[in-house]
């Protein structure tokens, strides 16, 4: 039998990662890969490692770490970060707060996902980095659907999106002055469906989070979040012990856990093929304001 | 649901133009919706904004539109990319907008697509804003193009409608030699004819629009017959156990490469044999265009990015003089006394334009020898002179080694797309 590539969706929204991984290697200089421990930026360093076997991916990865993590995640990226032999940079949101740089928002609904963009931006700065590799996808948010993979950035990590630059065919534009930078989203064509179902033929390994656990939650606006320490509740919250996974994973404080036992990848595609709800619909962040992406991703958010 | 059947799944890019009064934005709604590629929050939120709007219906184009100026003034002023997907099929859109100063926009979202939608709204029949985007399919070469003709719950479902606007469009698509077009009458905000068969045109014996998409063939599409593979990235390892590895990493741009091939590198013209063609910790015995891999050599030749690597009986064009047509993309025209960088494939040069040989307008397809003051959103046939020598096929042979985009070496940005005659 003639041993081929079989040639499917998800091998071709492969091989477009593929190749813009490698257009980032050439077309710059100190490129950053941002692993946020999320299933999205898991998949982006699977394909980076495939791009550049033999050979070790050439990016550093950066971790925004807010501090308000799950454990789970931090081991999972430390583990990951010595398997495949790459740096791995972690910057601190609680540094820039005790640096005094941001605010932390108070009250009961305090998130630090905001602050996440001064980090980044700092840290971005310092690695002297032209290029982070970030994992967003088009079908997450609208905002998001106008969004090129080599997304343009002004000295001030700003996004333009009245200005961007036009990308026709497989040719892209990483041409810069000094202090810009570009966001470049190798799996722009990916939705949450071909992220799994890619996971699944591939056997990816995949953090804990994802598969149904045991956890302490309590319900806040119909969302479920996890009861950790630094989590305040509100007047009538309790705290139960639940079957839930994660479905996206961010920061505890935004990230709402689905009720489910799905405890393998099989069911994990079968529930999303169910999912009445758009993925991002558990994120608080983005329940801010119906403009509240778009918002963020001009000041610099990834 | 099978649990194997997504591996069998096929990938079609498709575009869709129109202006915002066609309809379009229904229809991809539409697509959406009844295909169940719409979630229960966003189908709240377009509920609770057309309730707001003081509508009656659930307005389906509130789903497409993205960023916060558009739905503040209506329009839709970029490329957005959507994406659906049933058991045969996964889609993605490129949803350009209509109007025309964005004719940048619709030759960028057509440029990445297997096919187009084109509609046309019952009513008017084929207006100039038909023909340009007629026009610029064909420019872009797409394979197939698919006439929906819309609203025609507005001409109580009228067969005669339907047939003269077809005539007028078979006449279209002779003159401009579209190699594959097909004809749908359909009402997007009712739903005949998208999904759903229509039960409302029982003269109409052709096939919905979405089994179109699921079904339409492309891979013969592809071009199998040029071996083309642009060198995109050496990979050298450092480590100890690969120290005498040395692969040419990049992406097949046509033809079918094997090893034991007969190859030519370009521009050197050196000749070498391929020793194996890798996939991540596989060997494999052959791949197809729009694959990445990696080529290995059984000479040790001195590669780079921008080299070539073509089969030895069948070499591309090589040249540093040849001519294009470009769709103007920047609010600075085009200025003939500059030089511009020119990228094609994994190559760039700097280049010179020879000469601008006309410009042609896209609504009567007339060549303009006088006017030759190229600005935005304009097509126009160029001359240009690089500083070493391209190696290229036509763009009507080779979408991939045939296409080319101009950069602004003052402010870096991409000014036009190309494709070489």
């Amino acid at each position: 039998m003639t041993k081929t590539i079989n040639r499917n969706h998800l091998r071709e929204l492969e091989s477009e990662a593929i190749f813009i991984m490698r257009e980032i290697a050439t077309q710059f200089e100190r490129p950053v890969l941002l692993f946020s421990g999320g299933k999205d930026s898991i998949l982006l360093v699977h394909l980076a490692v495939k791009a550049f076997y033999p050979a070790k991916i050439p990016f550093t990865l950066l971790h925004i770490d807010t501090g308000h993590n799950f454990q789970e995640t931090l081991k999972f990226r430390d583990d990951l970060a010595e398997k495949i032999g790459a740096k791995l940079v972690v910057g601190s949101v609680q540094k820039s707060i005790d640096d005094g740089k941001v605010t932390e928002e108070t009250g009961v609904d305090a998130s630090r996902n905001k602050l996440q963009t001064s980090t980044l931006l700092d840290s971005i700065a310092e690695l002297k980095a032209d290029a982070a590799i970030g994992g967003g996808r088009r079908d997450e948010e609208k905002a998001r659907a106008k969004e090129r993979f080599f997304s343009h950035r002004d000295a001030f990590g700003q996004w333009d999106p009245k200005n961007q630059r036009p990308e026709l065919w497989n040719l892209f534009n990483g041409k810069k002055n000094v202090g810009e930078h570009f966001r470049v989203f190798p799996i722009s064509n990916w939705t949450e469906m071909d992220v799994w179902q890619y996971i699944l033929m591939e056997d990816i390994e995949m953090p804990s989070l994802y598969y149904t656990h045991k956890r302490k939650v309590f319900n806040r606006d119909g969302m479920w979040l996890a009861a950790e320490s630094f989590m305040e509740l509100k007047e009538g919250e309790k705290v139960e012990e639940l079957d839930v996974r994660c479905r996206t994973i961010g920061d505890v404080t935004c990230t709402g856990l689905t009720l489910s036992m799905a405890d393998n990848l099989e069911d994990i595609v079968r529930e999303v093929a169910a999912a009445r709800e758009t993925e991002r619909g558990g994120r608080s962040d983005d329940r801010r304001s119906e403009a509240a992406m778009e918002d963020r991703k001009k000041e610099g958010y990834f | 649901m099978d649990s194997k059947a997504y591996l069998d799944m096929s990938l079609l890019r498709f575009t869709t133009a129109g202006s915002v009064d066609d309809g379009k934005s229904t229809l991809i709604g539409r697509l959406l919706y009844d295909s169940k590629s719409i979630f229960e929050d966003q189908l709240d939120a377009i509920t609770e904004s057309s309730k707001r709007k003081g509508d009656e219906e659930v307005d389906l184009a509130l789903l497409t539109d993205g960023l916060r100026a558009e739905r503040e003034q209506g329009i839709t002023i970029d490329v957005a990319y959507r994406y659906f997907a049933t058991p045969k099929r996964k889609f993605i859109i490129a949803d350009t907008p209509g109007h025309i100063q964005y004719t940048r926009n619709m030759v960028t979202g057509a440029s990445t697509a297997n096919l187009a939608i084109i509609l046309v709204d019952a009513r008017n029949g084929v207006l100039e804003q038909t023909l340009r985007h007629t026009f610029i399919a064909s420019l872009l070469n797409l394979p197939h193009i698919v006439f929906c003709i819309n609203k025609m719950d507005l001409v109580d479902y009228d067969e005669k409608v339907y047939n003269n606007i077809k005539a007028e469009l078979d006449g279209l698509v002779d003159k401009l030699k579209v190699k594959d077009a097909h004809f749908i009458p359909i009402s997007a905000k009712l739903g005949d004819n998208v999904v759903d068969e229509s039960k409302n045109m029982d003269w109409y014996t052709g096939t919905t629009l979405l089994n179109l998409l699921e079904n339409i063939e492309i891979n013969e599409d592809r071009n199998l017959n040029d071996g083309r593979f642009p060198v995109q990235y050496v990979i050298r390892p450092q480590q100890k156990a690969f120290i005498d590895y040395r692969g040419y990493a990049g992406r097949i741009a046509s033809g079918i490469f094997k090893p034991g091939d007969k190859v030519t590198i370009l521009p050197s013209l050196l000749q070498s044999e391929i020793k194996a063609i890798d996939f991540y910790k596989e060997e494999i015995d052959e791949v197809l265009p729009m694959q990445s891999a990696t080529i290995r050599l059984s000479d040790e030749i001195d590669i780079s990015r921008g080299d070539m690597i073509v089969h030895s009986d069948n070499l591309p064009e090589i040249s540093n003089t040849f001519s294009l047509n470009v769709c103007w993309f920047h609010e600075r025209p085009l200025d003939p006394s500059k030089k511009y960088l020119l990228r094609q494939t994994t190559n760039e040069s700097k280049c010179m334009i020879k000469s601008v040989n006309f410009r042609t307008n896209i609504e009567t397809y007339e060549n303009d020898e006088v006017d030759k003051n190229i600005k935005m959103n304009e097509i126009a046939n160029i001359t240009v002179m690089t500083a070493k020598p391209m190696f290229f096929d036509s763009y009507r042979k080779n979408r991939t080694t045939g296409s080319v985009i101009l950069i602004d070496e003052g402010t870096n940005e991409t000014v036009a797309a190309g494709m070489i005659n």
